[in-house]
């Protein structure tokens, strides 16, 4: 079998024996505790009962997602420009960057709802905050990594500042910031899921997956509970594999990482 | 005293910091056409001989003057060769020699002239597209020797370029080296640890020692130019090269350090 269609084969393969041993385990259990574990079947029907719920609950998680992703890019941009200045500037100021992203989200939510109320102003601002830390982090080393010869190269042909930053740190920096962005990818939707039970608002039909989880949950829809997990998988692989194709656009043609080795 | 000098070392010493003394005393000129070599154990000061050149690292005392200028006001005349190809890997072949230039505001058009002029010398000029990951070292060295031409350089300052390469290659380019300066005439320092290298390349071969850096002594090689591969082969070729190996031991000391 070819490479490619291999690739293709496994992971199919793969889904194959794990809904059989859902729908095994799903049958192995007694009548009474078989809502532990709904069967695939019953998930998917699920997923078709509450498809405009689910929509517009996806919709919203996705803006909040999105809204709070791309505040953390911006952000953390600016900010990784300023702490590349100086190691004084990073020592002054990591700690607090760090203490930020080790307050958990549940902790954060109701200070975020004091601020801004809750709904879609929180959930964007909490996811914000998950999103970003990884992003400053690795486009900040990014841009003091840039190989000391090329800097010296610069030097020699005296390239101001400015020629300095946009020809040659910020270009170096790309590699790490995609790295960032990748774990950023990962971390949004999840933040803006749990922000969303945390922070959530089902006013004007507001509310997004993390909300409409708690309401399946507290009224035992579990199938229903099921198509919102899945549905919140589909939308974080969907993000990722957004931040794959646009590294792959910017990257290509000359990182390492993308060499093929195989003829 | 017909031309002036056109480089000027005159007593000039360098430590960095309160550290101990790198270069000690070094006094030289150079003229125009020169193609000096720099050649000495590991430590000798010989790339920060070429730094203070470039004018990348100050003189700590003495007097360098590149035609009469500080070696900083004369920027402009000099291009330098690093021993690492030193290439943006994300700018393509024609984007990388354009570089420099490009850091001088030189316009686009005139850019491109002098990047296809530079990219024929050193036989580039069907990979302009290519990005340096698809090139081999030898080819990522000449693009980075077009590089330094495409500024039309006065001086030409080459820090061991070579050094990471394979003996043959070493040699073709060595050759096409020589092949384009007959075309482009400028003045070379060349810093290698080759004893063949220098004497094929050069008409002045200074032999430094370490601990200070110092000139311990000059060899002239009178071999004509054009030199080709066929003056490898010569008498006085051999007989330079046993010169100035039999120099170098003497300088490195009967035997080898222990290594650490």
């Amino acid at each position: 079998m070819s490479r490619p269609l291999l690739k293709l084969f496994l992971p199919a393969f793969t889904g194959v024996i794990v809904i059989a041993v859902w729908y095994g385990v799903h049958f192995y259990l007694t009548e009474e505790m078989r809502f532990l574990l709904p069967s695939p079947g019953a998930v998917l029907q699920a997923l078709i009962d509450n498809r405009d719920t689910l929509a517009r609950a996806t919709l919203n998680t996705t803006e909040g997602a999105l809204l709070g992703f791309g505040l953390a890019v911006g952000v953390s941009l600016v900010l990784a420009l300023l702490l590349s200045l100086s190691s004084l500037v990073r020592t002054s100021l990591y700690p607090y960057l760090m203490a930020l992203q080790m307050t958990p989200l549940p902790v954060l939510a109701p200070i975020c709802v004091i601020w801004v109320g809750a709904g879609l102003k929180s959930v964007a601002l909490l996811t914000f905050v998950i999103a970003f830390f990884p992003l400053v982090v690795n486009t900040t080393q990014g841009l003091i990594s840039a190989d000391r010869h090329l800097v010296e190269l610069f030097r020699l042909y005296r390239a101001d500042r400015a020629q300095q930053l946009f020809l040659l740190r910020l270009p170096a920096a790309l590699p790490y910031f995609f790295t960032g962005l990748r774990i950023a990818a990962t971390l949004a939707p999840i933040g803006a899921v749990v922000a969303d039970m945390n922070a959530g608002s089902s006013a004007g039909d507001g509310g997004g997956l993390g909300f409409q989880a708690v309401i399946y949950a507290s009224q035992a829809k579990y199938p229903a509970l099921f198509a919102t997990a899945a549905t919140t998988c589909v939308l974080g692989f969907v993000l990722n594999a957004a931040v794959i194709a646009l590294a792959w656009i910017a990257l290509h043609h000359w990182h390492d990482s993308y060499e093929r080795t195989d003829p | 005293m017909s031309t002036p000098p056109l480089v000027e070392f005159r007593a000039v010493s360098k430590r960095f910091g309160a550290g101990p003394l790198v270069l000690d005393g070094i006094s030289f000129t150079a003229r125009a056409g020169d193609f000096v070599s720099f050649i000495g154990p590991s430590g000798c000061g010989k790339s920060t001989l070429l730094r203070l050149l470039a004018g990348l690292s100050p003189v700590s005392s003495g007097r360098l003057t590149v035609d009469d200028l500080t070696p900083e006001a004369a920027a402009a005349e000099l291009a330098f060769v690093f021993q690492e190809p030193t290439l943006l890997p994300w700018l393509n072949v024609a984007r990388n020699v354009e570089l420099p230039q490009r850091l001088r505001g030189t316009a686009p058009a005139e850019r491109a002239a002098n990047r296809q002029r530079v990219l024929d010398l050193v036989r580039l000029g069907d990979r302009a597209a290519a990005y340096p990951r698809q090139l081999s070292g030898g080819q990522k060295m000449r693009v980075s020797i077009a590089r330094a031409l495409a500024l039309s350089p006065k001086i030409l300052l080459l820090d061991e370029p070579f050094g990471a390469l394979d003996e043959m290659t070493r040699e073709h380019l060595n050759e096409e080296l020589l092949a384009i300066r007959g075309a482009e005439a400028w003045t070379a320092f060349f810093v290698t640890h080759s004893v063949a290298e220098a004497v094929f390349l050069s008409n002045r071969i200074l032999v430094m020692s370490s601990n200070p850096g110092r000139i311990h002594s000059e060899i002239t090689v009178p071999l004509p130019y054009p030199r080709t591969s066929d003056t490898r082969l010569s008498r006085e070729y051999l007989d330079r090269v046993a010169d100035v190996s039999r120099v170098l031991r003497s300088v490195e000391g009967p035997e080898p350090a222990p290594t650490r």
